[in-house]
């Protein structure tokens, strides 16, 4: 049993016939991830790499069987397209979409949440499960092994380093989450922490945050709480520690602000935690080598 | 992106907050046009986007015209901890009797929206006691409700009269922050005066920078930012200007900031921050290549994990940039993941240093930042193959 995406994931892809939609199917394809349906309003009859695309995801979601959304569309019409996947009845949704208002995630996140839906993003790369072959997003396919360990991420780029460098080293990935650098996500580092920590398949755990917000915190005060890393071994890096204050550092939600949010407070908190925190994002593969003795 | 005061005021007019009369001039020519719609007593304010311009000379009162010229030609130009004056605001003073703080802000913890309201207000929110400000958390599926004033009201104290002001003025605050895209909307101070009127003595909004493409009227240049990061903005790369001399350019916010934070393990310092973020398009990684020159570092880190993005096109870019123009500072690299191979073997054809591991290239990086002439770098090819 492995989180998020499983065996049973039926994608639909909004903004299916895009340049990004159409070149992200045929990868997701290719990876094994299965693809039933696309949706462009006012394309619907196409097809993208063979998946039919349909005009509304409520019709993906009936002839189809679409169970999970991911969504390319532009960022101001994202809050249209993750409330039209929820009221479709999809039960994951991803959102890939960068610079979306933070006033239109605040209202899809929570309504997505009031819905029992599980949103990914925005402004992510996407989420893998390389046991059941599901890749949905735009991280590279390449990188994943299946395995014993859960990532989660506010980083891409970190994300594929770190999955990278535990692959090369012959250890394999339960579940990889890229949760995205906004400050709304629809899934925190906490909830993460939660899904892995029941996740019979994952027996370590990897977080990867950076400056800004609190969510590091809450999530490292969970863990300290429930001593969860004396169960599963759990390894963090944060990226931002010598980012000056008030700069957004590439993310929207990349800041310190007035001191607070800051790489030094949430590495005091990983480690007071029990979580051990690598300099390096590369340092990651080898403490987990030594510690699952793999 | 902060508004100045003038535009935050503007807006609260729009909502209807009651504000006192004024108007904002940027020269002394303004000045004389709008002279009539002066109120006095009036204040005249800097506006700058930085704290304790009050302290910097750049708050000042006048009774009457000659004054007002006076106090205005002192504000104008005014250099506030490198914040020039360019606009002043005139405002009818007012007669405070007592002065709040209310604010609306996005709240990441909640990922709702919270408001704070305290009764000590005109100071610096964080300098108020924590049991002194009364929070209460809004839904953004449900938005702002007349229990949400009550619960911050209730242990206020205040009059039954102006409690009534005050939760009309969180209503209409609470529907700016929502119909203006703002991260935060605050009053401060929020104040009754000698007459009992509630009125907004100060107007601090900052709205969501991704949200601008729905207020085309705020399309301004960010003070927060360098002109080149401003540059750099426009052109849909994400830059920043630090205080060393490595210019760190990688892909992915997160991979560039643990560049920067892996050079300070060996004694190095980042100058600039430059985030390609998905890019892979030549011409694309060319101009992010130039917005680096501009920024003039002594030593260019080239940060590379490819995984949709392919490493060769990156290379590609950097070398079109080499060929035609050349730079002034050598460059070390580092690149890993898709097409990395065909990458380095460009950029061994033009000589440029490589590393294989991520803290093997920024222990050279951090060398080279110190004595950058030692280091090959590469000019414009003559005639530009």
């Amino acid at each position: 049993m492995v989180v998020v995406l499983t065996s049973d994931s039926r994608i639909v892809v909004q903004g299916a016939t895009g340049y990004q939609g159409q070149f992200h199917i045929g990868q997701m394809k290719q990876f094994g991830t299965n693809v039933v349906a696309g949706v462009t309003p006012g394309k619907g009859g196409e097809k993208v790499h063979d998946v039919p695309v349909f005009d509304t995801v409520a019709e993906a979601v009936q002839v189809a069987k679409a169970n999970t959304s991911l969504i390319f569309v532009p960022a101001p019409y994202a809050k249209d397209a993750v409330i039209e996947a929820v009221d479709a009845g999809c039960k994951v949704v991803i959102v890939i979409t960068e610079h979306i208002p933070v006033h239109d995630s605040a209202v899809f996140v929570n309504y997505a949440k009031a819905k029992g839906v599980t949103l990914i993003g925005p402004n992510c790369p996407g989420a893998c499960s390389p046991g059941p072959k599901s890749k949905v997003g735009i991280l590279p396919g390449v990188i994943f092994k299946p395995g014993p360990v859960a990532v989660a991420s506010k980083s891409g780029t970190l994300t594929y380093e770190i999955v990278g460098a535990l692959s090369e080293a012959g250890i394999g990935q339960s579940s990889v989450l890229g949760l995205g650098g906004d400050p709304i996500p629809g899934t925190t580092l906490l909830d993460a922490v939660k899904l892995f920590e029941h996740d019979a398949d994952t027996k370590a755990i990897v977080l990867v945050g950076e400056i800004g917000g609190g969510h590091e915190e809450e999530a490292a005060e969970y863990i300290q709480r429930t001593g969860l890393a004396k169960r599963k071994p759990i390894y963090a890096y944060v990226a931002g520690q010598t980012a000056p204050e008030g700069k957004k550092m590439g993310h929207a939600g990349a800041l310190v602000e007035k001191g607070k949010g800051t790489a030094a407070s949430k590495l005091a908190a990983f480690k007071a935690a029990g979580v051990k925190v690598a300099v390096f994002p590369t340092d990651i593969a080898q403490f987990v080598k030594t510690d699952l003795r793999l | 992106m902060n508004l100045f005061e003038y535009q935050g005021r503007e807006l609260y007019e729009k909502h209807a907050i009651p504000c006192a009369k004024g108007f904002v001039v940027e020269s002394m020519q303004d000045l004389e046009a709008k002279m009539a719609q002066a109120h006095y007593p009036v204040v005249v304010k800097a506006q700058v986007l930085v704290g304790g311009r009050g302290k910097a000379g750049g708050v000042k009162f006048a009774d009457n015209a000659a004054q007002l010229r006076e106090v205005t030609k002192g504000i104008l130009g005014l250099n506030i901890k490198g914040h020039v004056t360019k606009k002043v605001m005139v405002a009818q003073k007012l007669d405070f009797a007592k002065e709040f703080y209310l604010g609306i802000m996005v709240d990441r913890a909640t990922r709702k929206f919270l408001m704070l309201f305290s009764a000590d207000g005109g100071v610096e929110i964080e300098s108020v006691p924590e049991e002194r400000i009364f929070k209460t958390t809004i839904d953004p599926l449900t938005g702002f409700q007349p229990f949400h004033a009550r619960a911050v009201l209730l242990k206020s104290g205040l009059d039954a009269d102006v409690q009534k002001q005050l939760a009309g003025v969180m209503a209409k605050l609470y529907t700016l922050f929502v119909k203006e895209d703002a991260e935060l909307a605050e009053i401060n101070p929020l104040a009754i005066q000698r007459d009992g009127k509630v009125v907004a003595g100060d107007a601090k909004v900052v709205l969501n920078d991704s949200a601008v493409f729905r207020h085309p009227e705020f399309k301004q240049k960010d003070e927060n930012m360098t002109d080149l990061e401003q540059e750099a903005k426009e052109r849909g790369v994400a830059l920043v200007q630090l205080d060393g001399n490595i210019g760190v350019m990688a892909n992915g916010a997160g991979l560039t900031m643990g560049t920067l934070d892996a050079l300070t393990q060996f004694g190095g310092k980042a100058g600039v921050f430059l985030d390609l973020s998905g890019t892979d398009n030549p011409e694309k990684v060319a101009e992010a290549v130039r917005l680096m020159k501009k920024a003039k570092p002594a030593v260019m880190f080239l940060n590379l994990f490819g995984g949709i993005t392919k490493c060769d096109t990156v290379a590609n870019g950097l070398v079109t940039v080499l060929r035609k123009e050349g730079v002034e500072f050598p460059i070390i690299t580092r690149i890993k993941g898709t097409n990395a191979k065909e990458a380095n073997e460009i950029l061994h054809s033009f000589g440029l240093e490589t590393a294989p591991t991520l803290d093997a290239a920024a222990k050279k990086a951090s060398e080279m930042a110190k004595n950058p002439s030692a280091y090959k770098i590469v000019r414009a090819t003559p005639g530009g193959i």
